[in-house]
């Protein structure tokens, strides 16, 4: 059966339509199937709905994404309370351990994603994977800092995502393997994503889910909550009509 | 003595200059030499058999052991000749002919 691929982090300018037509049609060139381009939580509505005929101009399935930069555990909260029921996807930027705890723990949030280049302030550890495998989360990585950076830097980031990858495998927390590119010559098609993360022990098969089944499947199972249909998980809405002693 | 396998990369170069083979064939080395170091480089048996600077299509060989460390080094590569470039690769064989066939396919669809 033929993959869907997903790339969950698009950045292009959002001032720049042009740039964004650009880089979406070229996603949609690579292969890929579902996109998403995190916006703020203020974004309005119809910046989103602009995002979305774009993508299906492209032929891509448009998924809404939210990126939270929240400073402590109480504005992450505040935050999850006022965008769950507005976006598809929410993720969050932990900067401080506080803020990546909470974060790993909550079932609203979808993806972690962890500063790039500032290595003693990625939080995940044991105690973060463990709290993450018992909630929904799971760990982004973006493809860009790989690809951009050179010599003992790259060597630094590729051994501390290798350390990474080891602890999420250890406590199966899914991870989801993302362009993080505002630049169209940084797009790479989805297995050659796949392929650049077997330097980090993603190979084969894991490293494919990471750019197909793992974020199709967080965006598969928020659209079913976000459907109105929607009661429980198992339980929904199939047919509307009279109590069965009326009928 | 035991056969060496060998994988054949059609690869496309999505770039607004046109590099020439010899800096086409540098930016490759590179990329591997950069990745793997010059032992690594030098296991992956890397030769470029054709080379279509007006259709920006090259094909390289490497050996099966080690297509994918050439896969990781392709992937890697964002400039060529100092210009912004990415190399992606289109369909991977074990034969020239199967890969030539794949490719006309490729084109055709």
């Amino acid at each position: 059966m033929k993959r869907t691929f997903v790339d969950l982090h698009l950045r292009p300018n959002l001032k720049d339509s042009a740039a964004i037509v650009r880089l979406i049609d070229k996603t949609a060139a690579l292969d890929y199937r579902l996109v998403s381009v995190p916006t703020d939580p203020e974004t309005s509505s119809g910046e989103i709905q602009k995002l979305r005929c774009i993508c299906k101009n492209a032929g891509l399935d448009f998924v809404s994404r939210v990126d939270l930069r929240p400073r402590s555990q109480n504005e992450l909260l505040t935050l999850l309370r006022k965008c769950r029921r507005k976006f598809e996807i929410i993720c969050v930027l932990c900067e401080n351990k506080e803020v990546a705890r909470q974060a790993a723990k909550d079932r609203r949030v979808d993806l972690l994603n962890f500063p790039q280049t500032d290595y003693r302030n990625r939080f995940f550890d044991a105690a973060e994977a463990e709290l993450a495998s018992s909630g929904l989360a799971a760990l982004e990585f973006d493809v860009k800092p790989l690809l951009l950076l050179e010599g003992p830097a790259r060597v630094r980031l590729l051994s501390c995502l290798r350390r990474e990858v080891q602890v999420a495998r250890a406590f199966h927390v899914p991870i989801v393997v993302s362009s993080g590119v505002s630049e169209v010559v940084l797009l790479r098609k989805p297995r050659e994503m796949a392929v650049l993360f077997s330097l980090v022990d993603l190979a084969g098969v894991y490293g494919l889910d990471a750019v197909s089944c793992n974020p199709l499947a967080i965006v598969k199972r928020n659209r079913e909550k976000l459907c109105s249909k929607f009661v429980a998980p198992g339980i929904r809405v199939v047919k509307k009509g009279m109590n069965c002693e009326e009928s | 003595m035991k056969r060496v396998k060998r994988r054949y990369l059609a690869l496309q170069i999505d770039s607004a200059y046109v590099p020439s083979q010899k800096e086409f064939l540098d930016c490759i080395w590179a990329a591997v030499t950069k990745l793997y170091g010059e032992f690594g480089a030098s296991l992956t048996s890397l030769a470029l058999i054709d080379y279509d600077a007006e259709g920006r299509q090259a094909v390289l060989r490497a050996n099966l052991a080690t297509v994918d460390q050439v896969r990781v080094a392709v992937a890697s590569i964002t400039s060529i000749a100092g210009g912004e470039a990415a190399v992606h690769v289109l369909v991977a064989s074990g034969t020239i002919k199967a890969l030539n066939a794949r490719l006309k396919e490729l084109n055709s669809a």
